[in-house]
């Protein structure tokens, strides 16, 4: 049993994870209509930053406590990866935006192979360890173990979900952006400007997509410059799972892969005699999306929209 | 004028024909570049099929090329004679299966991956197809790397050895080969193996190109809604690029995994599949001229680079390695030619211009 809970407390860490950058494909999606493949990019690009930034910090300020140098870290990761998303929309994605649907979705890829190559020459392809910033001292709920990592993972994703629904709902920006997803011409004679709105949701993207980078690197301890690719596929997998441009949707779908995920790992030896082991847990997700794309390709809360053509 | 044009060719041939004489010069290692470079071209006339004609993006194509790559790895190596005793006493000389047979198996059997892959994923747009593609391709990879075990099929990371040189009409194309007062080498031999099969290559999927197939898989590119209205199955339409994409993959495959002797999943990674995207991206998208050149270009490139980069390793300290220096090529011309030449450095040749609007 308390392997059990441990496992749902795993898959709800990770899950939460998945929905924060899974955020930030569905808004990105939800307006453009594009997979922002260089998103997964962007988180390693936040986690690297603080990396570096929590690497400069702990020799030059012994003192200061870990959650301070975490929340600094985290603030710079935020802005550069922000700054990186805003740049790559306005270079690479927007002078494309009316040609043919392949066209930026090939620049969107090489995109996001410049990325991790770029931040290959920067940091150099070795893994690197992530300082512990936070007590190691786990608590024990019922048989299972909560790090204090996971439990700032989960507070703070909740935190975020608030916050992100409070912006699209009731503030001018998110009417903004809703209009935008609708229909961006007619927003804009309504008064919005759509360039202005799509920097706005890349930049938004970006900065849950570098917490969520950041998360990552303190769950695991390690970073390097090809972590954001695969949490990158899995939180769109969990975009697509709950309906692509839903916001709710992107929430329910990335715990729910989690949460596969983790159980699957965890109980996949069992179930099949140990024929398959846990080193198949990596394409769970990839089942997952092909299962949904086959027989609800709106998602689980999406709604069936009409191919435009 | 079109004694010149006889002449062209006559002339091109010789060249394609002399080429690995010439290379030879320079030592093995310049041929094996050539061998590697055919072999891209084939992955990139499959892959211009699915991408080019029929306008769906594939980012598994790797898979295909793995396919026929472990299928032929298996039925020439003595693997399975070794794992199963069944085998051992069915071929008690071991599995050598004839070129004759692995090619159209290798195709068989990657048109019908294709096709499998293709089926739950018809009604899916661009955008989705690229990331399922994709999936399938690392699906198929985990698979390569754990059937190790409980029953051992593909020798996990460590991949295969001691897989046959092709041999035709008794010739084997592993050992060199005296002609008169030449000596053929293994690797000029392969050579013209590729070349051969290049050639046909590029006739077939040119015939199919311009035939009822072809137009219908550009229509369904251009606009699928149209396309149907049209009278065009989209649906076998899309299953057909698939498979016929798939084929060409397995063959290359094949001709890999003997060529080198030995596979490991090791060869099959995402970066592959996107080399491929990028070499029919760059060449142009769905025109033969363009994506040869645009193979060529991009397999030859890293082999060029080997000798630019040590000077330049030197300079910055180790960060900018051949293999780094590549990656960050292919990267910069996916996004530079989708800026500035979207349709590619070569493209085809402008249809219907006059039916456009001046904007």
């Amino acid at each position: 049993m308390d392997i059990f809970l441990q496992q749902i407390i795993n898959g709800l860490v990770l899950g939460s994870v998945y929905a924060l950058v899974a955020l930030g494909y569905t808004m990105v999606y939800g307006i453009i209509q594009l997979i922002n493949f260089a998103h997964g990019e962007v988180l390693m690009f936040g986690a690297l930053t603080a990396w570096t930034v929590a690497g400069v910090m702990q020799p030059n300020f012994p003192d200061m406590p870990g959650w301070v140098v975490l929340i600094v870290a985290t603030l710079a990761a935020c802005t550069v990866a922000a700054a990186l998303n805003f740049s790559i929309e306005k270079i690479a994605y927007r002078p494309l935006r009316n040609s043919p649907r392949l066209a930026p979705l090939i620049t969107a890829i090489g995109m996001s192979l410049l990325l991790q190559t770029v931040a290959m020459i920067m940091w150099k392809p070795n893994p690197k360890a992530f300082p512990n910033l936070l007590p190691t001292e786990p608590f024990e709920i019922a048989g299972a173990v909560i790090s204090p990592t996971d439990l700032l993972i989960l507070s703070l994703t909740a935190i975020l979900l608030v916050a992100l629904v409070w912006l699209v709902n009731y503030t001018s920006l998110g009417r903004a952006m809703r209009a935008t997803a609708e229909n961006p011409r007619v927003a804009g004679l309504m008064g919005v400007k759509p360039d202005v709105v799509i920097s706005a949701t890349f930049v938004i993207g970006a900065v849950l997509a570098a917490i969520a980078g950041i998360m990552l690197a303190m769950k695991y301890g390690t970073v390097q410059h090809a972590m954001g690719f695969l949490p990158g596929l899995k939180a769109f997998t969990a975009a697509v799972f709950g309906g692509i441009g839903n916001l709710a949707g992107a929430v329910v779908g990335g715990v729910l892969l989690g949460l596969i995920e983790a159980l699957g790992s965890g109980y996949i030896g069992v179930l099949t005699g140990g024929v398959l082991g846990s080193h198949y847990s990596e394409i769970f997700a990839f089942i997952v999306l092909i299962v949904i794309l086959t027989l609800r390709p709106s998602g689980l809360l999406g709604e069936r929209v009409a191919d435009r053509a | 004028m079109k004694s010149n044009k006889i002449a062209l060719y006559v002339i091109a041939g010789l060249a394609l024909v002399l080429l690995p004489m010439g290379l030879q010069v320079f030592g093995n290692a310049w041929v094996r570049i050539a061998d590697t470079a055919l072999l891209y071209v084939l992955l990139a006339i499959g892959l211009n099929i699915v991408v080019g004609y029929a306008g769906l993006l594939d980012l598994g194509y790797v898979a295909f090329f793995a396919v026929g790559a472990y299928l032929y790895a298996l039925l020439a190596s003595p693997h399975l004679a070794q794992t199963f005793p069944l085998f051992a006493s069915i071929f008690p000389n071991g599995l050598h299966t004839p070129i004759w047979l692995v090619i159209p198996l290798a195709a068989g059997m990657a048109g019908l991956f294709g096709i499998l892959l293709g089926a739950p994923t018809l009604k899916l747009r661009g955008d989705y197809l690229a990331i399922v593609t994709l999936g399938f391709g690392e699906i198929i990879r985990v698979f390569l790397n754990n059937l190790d075990h409980p029953v051992n099929i593909t020798n996990g990371p460590k991949g295969l050895s001691g897989i046959d040189a092709f041999s035709i009409f008794g010739v084997s194309l592993g050992k060199p080969l005296a002609v008169g007062p030449f000596q053929l080498t293994s690797v000029a031999m392969y050579y013209y193996l590729f070349l051969a099969l290049v050639l046909v290559s590029i006739v077939l999927s040119h015939r199919i190109e311009v035939s009822r197939i072809g137009r219908a898989w550009m229509a369904i590119r251009e606009d699928e809604i149209a396309a149907k209205a049209m009278g065009i199955n989209t649906r076998n339409m899309k299953l057909l690029a698939f498979g016929m994409g798939a084929s060409f993959g397995g063959v290359s495959g094949a001709l890999f995994a003997s060529f080198q002797g030995f596979v490991s999943p090791e060869s099959f990674t995402l970066m592959e599949s996107v080399m491929i995207v990028a070499m029919v991206v760059l060449g142009g998208l769905g025109h033969l001229p363009g994506v040869v050149l645009g193979a060529l270009l991009l397999a030859a490139l890293p082999e060029v680079l080997r000798y630019v980069a040590s000077p330049l390793q030197h300079l910055t300290g180790g960060r900018l390695d051949a293999s780094i220096l590549r990656q960050l090529l292919i990267a910069l011309a996916m996004i530079v030619v989708m800026l500035l030449r979207p349709r590619g450095l070569w493209p085809t040749p402008d249809h219907g211009k006059s039916l456009q609007t001046n904007t």
